[in-house]
């Protein structure tokens, strides 16, 4: 075990598995790259209907259905089925395949999120709001989100952490990110590079949830902060 | 650059009619995987529930490292498992039952806490002991919410078993994995649609038979939704 141990800080130490195209850094940068784009993307996608509809008090029952229903499709189904899918409508192998399950698995979450937060703000504050003679645009903006705040925030968290674990999964379709060390290194029964991959695959995304985590309790005023916990998350 | 042909159409009704013992094995060995992975999770976070709700200190440590392999990526997981315990159902169960634990801990810990303070003094009040108190009253007020994060673990291992198909195991995931290596044929996208679909079908009918079994173990929450 030690040994084994050992040859892993010995590959972490080669410059050479760090460097180049197939390298630690670019892999890297292939994962945080297609993190940023289906986070960016599904919360653009995600996030002004479910806020609007929340405002409205529409589809509910939709909302509870949907999350039901997200959670039970297998990410790593999802991925594999994007790929024969891609292929059809002439997007190829690699990105797009992944890209369009990023997608596909990150925006229900986020959508029912953003909408139990704006949906949870206390009816009691938001009649205040009316009473206090704000029109129903002011209600939305200057109550409504602010009060959803940090609901929405750990939404776009637990969707983020979500997306580097999917995204893990791309190596299986073409695609690079740090899952290539665990899939190539599973085909020629490399356990030193398997096991080097997962390390950075799992810090990636500790890092990730750890960062977005403090970026939360720094934005958020802390009478608000309770409200965050009821955020649904997803494992990949 | 790799140019692919997909040929043909995308699902094949002659592959499923043909393999339906094949597609049934699988099923059952998809949920062997989820049942011994959660009756393990149960255990272990009744355990560890129990050790929280007593000694308080230890609830945010015990959230805290269920939390860090509930974040950790399910390949990252296996693949960490594998030098040690290699391709096996050990490892699979290993990587399935800590994700299990972070959502089972938290709903016992949190359904124990939500039963009503007067309904625990009026149960000391006629002699129950500690032990007795957990047993009879606790934990059987806090059924609804231990259901609920039982629906939800069992909902997510059924998906994650998919997966462990990459080291040797997984169930329906079997279809999905051969379907990824022949995906340019209906064969293989046949295969894919069928793991994907009876993978679904497995959460949806677990999750509907768990809503059963909290009503038959909760009579009086339908009793007093009736009045």
């Amino acid at each position: 075990m030690i040994e084994f141990l050992g040859e892993v800080a010995a590959w972490f130490g080669d410059s050479a598995n760090w460097l180049g195209a197939s390298g630690i850094l670019n892999r890297l940068r292939e994962h945080i790259q297609i993190t940023v784009a289906a986070t960016a993307v599904s919360m653009v996608v995600a996030i002004p209907p479910a806020v609007w509809l929340a405002h409205r008090r529409i589809g509910g029952t939709f909302v509870v259905a949907v999350v039901n229903i997200a959670r039970a499709i297998p990410s790593f189904a999802i991925v594999v089925l994007f790929l024969p899918i891609s292929i059809r409508l002439g997007l190829g192998i690699g990105f797009w395949p992944t890209f369009l399950a990023l997608l596909f698995l990150a925006i229900p979450p986020m959508f029912t999120n953003a909408y139990t937060g704006v949906a949870g703000v206390d009816p009691d504050l938001v009649e205040a709001s009316r009473g206090m003679g704000m029109t129903d645009p002011e209600v939305l903006t200057k109550v409504e989100i602010p009060m959803a705040s940090p609901v929405i925030l750990a939404a776009v968290r637990v969707a983020a952490v979500q997306v580097i674990a999917t995204a893990t999964l791309g190596a299986l379709v073409g695609w690079g990110g740090l899952g290539r060390f665990i899939v190539d290194g599973f085909a020629v029964r490399d356990s030193v590079v398997v096991f080097a991959g997962a390390l950075l695959v799992a810090g990636l995304a500790i890092v990730t949830e750890v960062v977005l985590g403090t970026v939360e309790r720094h934005v958020v005023p802390a009478t608000l902060r309770s409200r965050s916990e009821g955020v649904e998350s997803v494992v990949a | 650059m790799i140019f692919v042909q997909a040929t043909g159409g995308f699902f094949s009704w002659e592959w499923v009619v043909n393999h339906l013992d094949d597609i049934w094995d699988r099923t059952v060995q998809h949920v062997m995987l989820t049942a011994i992975a959660i009756t393990v999770g149960i255990a272990i976070s009744l355990a560890l529930s129990i050790v929280a709700l007593r000694f308080r200190w230890t609830y945010a440590p015990i959230t805290w490292v269920t939390g860090i392999l509930y974040t950790i990526p399910s390949l990252a997981l296996f693949a960490f498992l594998v030098p040690i315990t290699g391709l096996s159902v050990l490892t699979a169960e290993i990587g399935l039952v800590s994700y299990t634990l972070l959502i089972l801990i938290r709903n016992m810990v949190a359904g124990i806490d939500g039963v009503p303070p007067a309904t625990v003094e009026s149960a000391r009040g006629m002699g129950y002991t500690d032990r007795g108190l957990f047993f009879a009253v606790e934990l059987p007020l806090a059924l609804p919410v231990i259901i609920a994060g039982v629906r939800i673990a069992s909902v997510t291992t059924i998906g994650l078993v998919t997966i462990t198909s990459l080291i040797g195991q997984g169930g329906l995931g079997f279809f999905i994995l051969r379907g990824l290596n022949l995906f340019y044929s209906p064969v293989g996208t046949t295969q894919i649609v069928v793991g994907t679909v009876v993978s679904v079908a497995l959460a949806v009918a677990v999750d509907l038979a768990l809503v059963g079994l909290e009503r038959l173990a909760t009579p009086w929450s339908t009793r007093r939704a009736a009045t």
